[in-house]
């Protein structure tokens, strides 16, 4: 593009718009300034290792060979995922179930608990820090060690049920019990969204209840027509979160199956089986096109949430408009 | 009559939400043959033995896998804090072109799930020689010191946006550049948002697991989760008391931390929504 050293500017009062344009140049510059580390971060940490990925799921890499030597396989490994690898299915279905009946679990158990709290007046602080306790601890490596020994044949929860006469098994080593035995360490956690839950229900007037009684709605019509509209942006952020979180349980499925997602695939859990294929296979060229599924499909699970969230995600402030 | 069957109702949950919790401390002072037999939550005979048995159970003593977790969450928290705050100022106050962008793609990345990037990732830091060697930490902290952990980002964002903008205004007024303002106006009034950030990522990273795992391969850089995960191998009766006692062990800080900071924990997942 030619340059015009002399461009014709219309004579106007120079001192102020100049002042402004060295302004806004020196807020970009210091804008980029502040922005360069995460700006750094977002290129060399997410995005390229994702188009790497990419890249990588149509080869067979293996991190025995370098990058360039990765011969290109096309669709391959996506064809093997779906139709010739049967533990991907075990981990899908898994996975799937897992995150199907643990959130909804412990979401109802987290909002049930916040409805007593609610309505109990002493030593709320207390039992909110108590039921919050484990969602602190829950996800480390050291309670899914006692939890994996609490529900072992010699564990502690056979001993109570030998103290009814019921004869107890080796939960986390039966391929029937050991999902629901992780499901219960998840739903376990349900402090974090508990305490979300009672932020929500001291948000909501509590005219619209004393309107309600004196119409003479009982306390089930309350809870339905007043606290589950109220709270369903809560409910939905917590949805939301839950699940995203759910699909990604690993450490758990890790310290219980031993590193396996035995017994018989019980416990494969996604993550836990692309940790096996990437770094004990060493398949990483496939494990990268799971890795990009799982992307993919997390998505989508979002974008199906957040459009069906509009038929039952009530916003008093939107409806007043 | 309804409170107290409210209380009631509340005092049962809260047993059996507490009861892991203390079967872990009581069974960390039982004798193997006792782990067995008794359920209850008080030791028969009273072991404290388990604590020097699992310290010494390998090779390395259980202190170095403390002291290298612990290592790793200090400087995690210190390369979340700043870098995270720097982003959130740039991105919560400052005006420059394409902020509403940069914005959207940092909201776009809080719900990526980390899993996905963790095998080129693990090429990336390998060509560059970060894994294995000397000292392997590289690949678990240099993310943190360039704001890859969008929550924080967000948390503090929300919080800047509370200061009010009167405040940067007459500092600009007097003639501050937006580094002074940031200097003399963000900074010191981001301190809850700061101490936050700080807890949050301590705890994380202290309970964090799956990079650790792919990562630390010498036992002596191993991080104490890391570590605790040998217990799962060796399934002899007597390493059950250790193994317990080790894990209690690990847990203490969060504990801590918990009873410290309870109030601000709470408030910090309601404000942003955090995890625990």
């Amino acid at each position: 593009m030619p340059v015009r050293p002399t461009a014709p500017r219309p004579p106007v009062p120079a001192a102020p718009r100049r002042g402004r344009a060295a302004r806004r140049r020196r807020e970009d510059l210091a804008g980029y300034i502040f922005l360069s580390p995460w700006l750094l971060g977002l290129l060399g940490i997410t995005a390229i290792p994702m188009l790497i990925s990419l890249y990588l799921s149509f080869t067979d890499y293996s991190p025995l060979i370098s990058v360039t030597e990765a011969n290109w396989v096309g669709l391959d490994n996506y064809r093997r995922m779906f139709t010739a690898d049967p533990s991907y299915w075990h981990a899908v279905r898994v996975t799937v179930t897992f995150a199907l009946i643990a959130v909804p679990l412990k979401l109802a158990s987290a909002l049930g608990v916040a409805l007593l709290l609610n309505k109990a007046l002493r030593g709320i602080a207390l039992f909110r820090g108590l039921f919050y306790l484990p969602s602190l601890l829950g996800g480390s490596v050291a309670l899914a060690i006692v939890w994996r020994s609490m529900f072992n044949r010699e564990g502690a929860f056979n001993s109570l049920l030998s103290l009814f006469g019921v004869a107890g098994k080796p939960w986390v080593n039966d391929p029937t019990w050991a999902l629901p035995t992780l499901m219960l360490l998840a739903i376990w956690q349900f402090g974090a969204p508990m305490v979300i839950f009672l932020a929500g229900l001291k948000q909501v007037p509590t005219e619209l209840y004393e309107a309600a009684s004196v119409d003479g709605a009982g306390a089930w019509r309350q809870f339905r027509h007043i606290t589950l509209p109220m709270l369903s942006p809560v409910i939905f952020f917590n949805l939301v979160l839950e699940t995203i979180h759910g699909f990604q349980g690993f450490t758990s499925a890790f310290v219980l199956s031993g590193g396996t997602g035995g017994p018989v695939d019980s416990t494969l859990m996604y993550t836990l089986d692309l940790y096996i294929k990437g770094f004990v296979e060493l398949d990483m060229g496939y494990a990268s096109a799971m890795a990009w599924v799982f992307l993919v499909v997390v998505g989508l699970i979002t974008v199906v949430l957040f459009s069906t969230g509009r038929f039952w995600v009530h916003y008093s402030d939107s409806a007043e408009k | 009559m309804r409170s107290k069957v409210r209380l009631l109702a509340l005092i049962v949950i809260l047993a059996f939400v507490l009861y892991p919790l203390l079967w872990m401390v009581g069974t960390s002072l039982k004798s193997p043959e006792e782990i067995a037999s008794n359920i209850g939550l008080i030791p028969r005979s009273w072991t404290p033995g388990n604590f020097a048995a699992g310290w010494s159970k390998f090779d390395i003593a259980f202190g170095r896998f403390f002291l290298n977790s612990a290592m790793v969450a200090g400087l995690t928290v210190v390369g979340n804090t700043i870098s995270c705050l720097l982003a959130a100022y740039a991105l919560g106050r400052l005006r420059f072109r394409l902020r509403g962008m940069w914005f959207a793609i940092m909201i776009g990345t809080l719900l990526l799930p980390g899993h996905v990037l963790i095998i080129p990732q693990y090429i990336l830091f390998r060509t560059l020689g970060w894994v294995g060697g000397d000292w392997p930490y590289l690949p678990l902290l240099v993310p943190h010191f360039l704001a890859t952990e969008a929550f924080f980002v967000f948390l503090m964002v929300q919080f800047m946006r509370g200061i009010p903008r009167e405040l940067d205004e007459a500092a600009v007024i007097d003639g501050a550049s937006p580094y002074s303002v940031f200097r003399h106006v963000i900074l010191p009034l981001s301190r809850p948002a700061l101490v936050t950030t700080a807890i949050f990522s301590f705890i994380w990273t202290w309970n964090d697991f799956f990079r650790q795992l792919v990562y630390l391969s010498d036992l002596k850089d191993y991080t104490a989760p890391v570590a605790l995960t040998l217990f799962i191998d060796s399934t002899s009766e007597s390493s059950v008391g250790p193994m317990f006692a080790m894990s209690l062990l690990s847990l203490v800080p969060v504990f801590l931390f918990f009873v410290a900071f309870q109030r601000l924990l709470v408030e910090g997942i309601n404000t942003s929504g955090l995890k625990g």
